[in-house]
């Protein structure tokens, strides 16, 4: 990662002393400036209504209790919406996965003469799009998918930068191995699945990482397309909660300060719906960076 | 040295003779069927909406017909042009975009160098662990948090009771909506936006900074002679594609967060296009309006990938 190792060992002045201290002190910043309100969120979800009201919270919870998450979670709410968006992740992950791997494979074989015409196909829609209205149209009135998870799955399956980077990666691995395999007459299919996937999991742990967040953390999609409200995703249903709508009235409800509630009821929802990807995240990270890395090095 | 996989050009022309291309077929076939479902699927999702843009140039009123009715010309342009609030929406549009493209770019170019200085691994990763997060987070939660943050009991407004000034409604004064957007967009992206400055500075080869620092060269002067010029592809190359962008504004940021109160400096044009479109049901208008907005779009990228071409010979093609 270090690209100028050699410079550590360059002789130390005062002014190179004070930059470092300097620097010490920006990156402490950035790096409470980014946690602050997550720590701010937390605290408020564990903080009683009237300590919220009163503007008491900075960095710990104020008369600290848990009735908050007690309330959300004992109603199957957030369960049902939360199961919605497991299933939408899982099933959109796949389909994007597949589709993909797949497009992106042939393309990356250097011999194959219509790629000239294919890889530009694809592209092109990187810089130029059908706009808003002309996708709403399509999915809601012409295709009928409104309603059902296809509609929220489908129109954003594959993603043409992510075909680049698994094209890439595809083009990176050796040639011999899959010639070898040809030779001793394994069909392309055989050869994709039994030497290509295998050899190709670091792109796929990527992939999988970058299209599950997207689908874990989209609402608009669901917001346009899904009216039944047992449908909905967690996201869509936090939506619901931070505009102020009838969610507050409903998960609020359970208690009697049905107004001083909604600020527990927000933070403890949001705390729930983020609280996976927090919790993964530290752990995958460097997936996500080895996958922008694949995209922005040549070579 | 780091430019990104876009960049690549394409295989070199090969010329066929005639029947070579049905052979070619013929002999390739298994894996050209591989794209048959992800090509139809791009036809479908992607370019049956992009020729949809044509309703623009026709009435539609509804139904399953994406390409509309019937010719009505420019009337729907004509329409948005006299429209003040699309003007409106156009110059909110360009002043986020450029003002948030002023502050981020050089914020996280610098970030980058300094990012670069920290001779500790493991500080390093930390702080990089740390500032990556807010990219992964929900947009809806993104919302959310700002609104608790500068909510009236929220821990800003705390800061500025607790220095006598009075509390304020940030979120309902359309004034503060800039700050707002240009200091959350900030927050969530500036370690993000970091990664590809540092995968290009990972390449720059060590025996640059070893022969400038026999030539005396200081810690400051091998930044400014050897990092900034390794990693000059990489910030040309997302300066064009962040000039190509700004026509477009994170939308999903602006609708969660803008009210009618504060539309006078929130309102953008595809928050504009989806009222008028989808909340309004005037498909075509919108179309028309988002249209322009994609073409400007797309004259902007290109110009500036021609400029860059001339002045720096890096280019995206």
């Amino acid at each position: 990662m270090r690209a100028n190792t050699a410079s550590s060992t360059i002789q130390v002045s005062l002014g190179y002393k004070i930059f470092k201290v300097v620097n010490f002190i920006i990156m402490a910043f950035v790096v409470f400036f980014t946690l602050y309100p997550f720590i701010y969120l937390i605290a408020q979800s564990f903080s009683s209504e009237g300590a919220i009201y009163a503007g008491e919270i900075s960095f710990f919870p104020v008369d600290f209790t848990t009735k908050t998450y007690n309330v959300i979670l004992s109603k199957p709410d957030f369960f049902v919406y939360y199961g919605n968006t497991i299933l939408y992740s899982v099933i959109g992950t796949l389909i994007s996965l597949i589709g993909t791997a797949i497009l992106a494979y042939p393309l990356s074989k250097k011999r194959l003469i219509l790629n000239k015409f294919f890889t530009p196909f694809v592209v092109f829609t990187m810089f130029f799009a059908g706009g808003m209205i002309p996708n709403y149209i399509l999915v809601a009135q012409t295709l009928h998918m409104r309603d059902t998870m296809w509609a929220i799955i489908i129109p954003g399956a594959i993603s043409a930068y992510n075909v680049l980077l698994m094209k890439s990666f595809f083009e990176s691995l050796p040639e011999e191995l899959e010639e070898a395999a040809a030779v001793d007459g394994m069909s392309v299919y055989g050869i994709f699945m039994k030497i290509v996937i295998p050899l190709s999991k670091p792109i796929f742990a990527t992939m999988f990482l970058f299209y599950i967040v997207g689908i874990w953390n989209n609402w608009f999609g669901p917001f346009l397309y899904l009216d039944t409200k047992d449908k909905w995703p967690v996201a869509l249903y936090l939506r619901q909660i931070i505009m102020g709508a009838t969610g507050t009235a409903e998960v609020g409800a359970a208690n009697d300060e049905a107004t001083q509630i909604a600020a527990n009821v927000r933070s403890c929802c949001m705390v729930l719906t983020a609280a996976p990807i927090i919790c993964i995240y530290p752990f995958v990270q460097k997936y996500f960076v080895k996958g922008m890395m694949i995209g922005s090095v040549k070579g | 040295m780091g430019k990104p996989a876009l960049l690549k050009k394409s295989q070199p022309d090969m010329k066929l003779p005639k029947g070579a291309l049905i052979k070619h077929v013929k002999k390739e076939w298994m894996i050209y069927s591989f794209l048959l479902i992800p090509i139809l699927y791009f036809v479908i999702f992607k370019y049956i909406p992009m020729f949809g843009n044509i309703i623009a140039f026709r009435k539609y009123t509804g139904g399953s017909n994406i390409f509309g009715e019937k010719w009505v010309g420019l009337r729907y342009f004509r329409q948005f042009f006299s429209d003040a609030s699309f003007w409106r929406a156009f110059k909110n549009t360009l002043t986020l975009s450029v003002s948030y493209l002023a502050i981020r770019f050089p914020t996280t170019l610098i970030f980058a160098l300094l990012l670069n200085e920290i001779m500790n691994t493991r500080a390093k990763k930390f702080v990089q662990t740390v500032s990556y997060l807010p990219h992964f987070i929900s947009m809806v939660i993104i919302a959310g948090m700002i609104k608790e943050v500068v909510s009236l009991s929220g821990p800003i407004n705390n800061l500025i009771a607790a220095l006598g000034l009075d509390r304020i409604s940030f979120i309902q004064e359309a004034n503060w909506f800039p700050t707002i957007y240009i200091t959350s967009g900030i927050w969530q992206g500036l370690g993000w936006g970091t990664i590809l400055y540092l995968a290009a500075m990972t390449n720059i080869n060590t025996e640059l900074y070893e022969a400038a620092k026999i030539d005396g060269a200081n810690h400051f002067k091998q930044v400014l002679h050897v990092t900034i010029p390794g990693i000059l592809p990489t910030i040309v190359t997302l300066l064009i594609l962040d000039i190509g962008g700004i026509m477009g504004s994170n939308f999903e940021k602006i609708i969660l967060l803008y009210l009618p109160a504060t539309y006078e400096k929130a309102d953008v044009i595809s928050t504009y296009v989806y009222r008028m479109g989808i909340t309004g049901g005037n498909f075509s208008y919108a179309t028309a309006v988002g249209l322009f907005e994609g073409i400007i779009g797309l004259i902007l990228v290109m110009s500036a990938n021609l400029i860059s071409k001339k002045l720096t010979e890096t280019s995206l093609w």
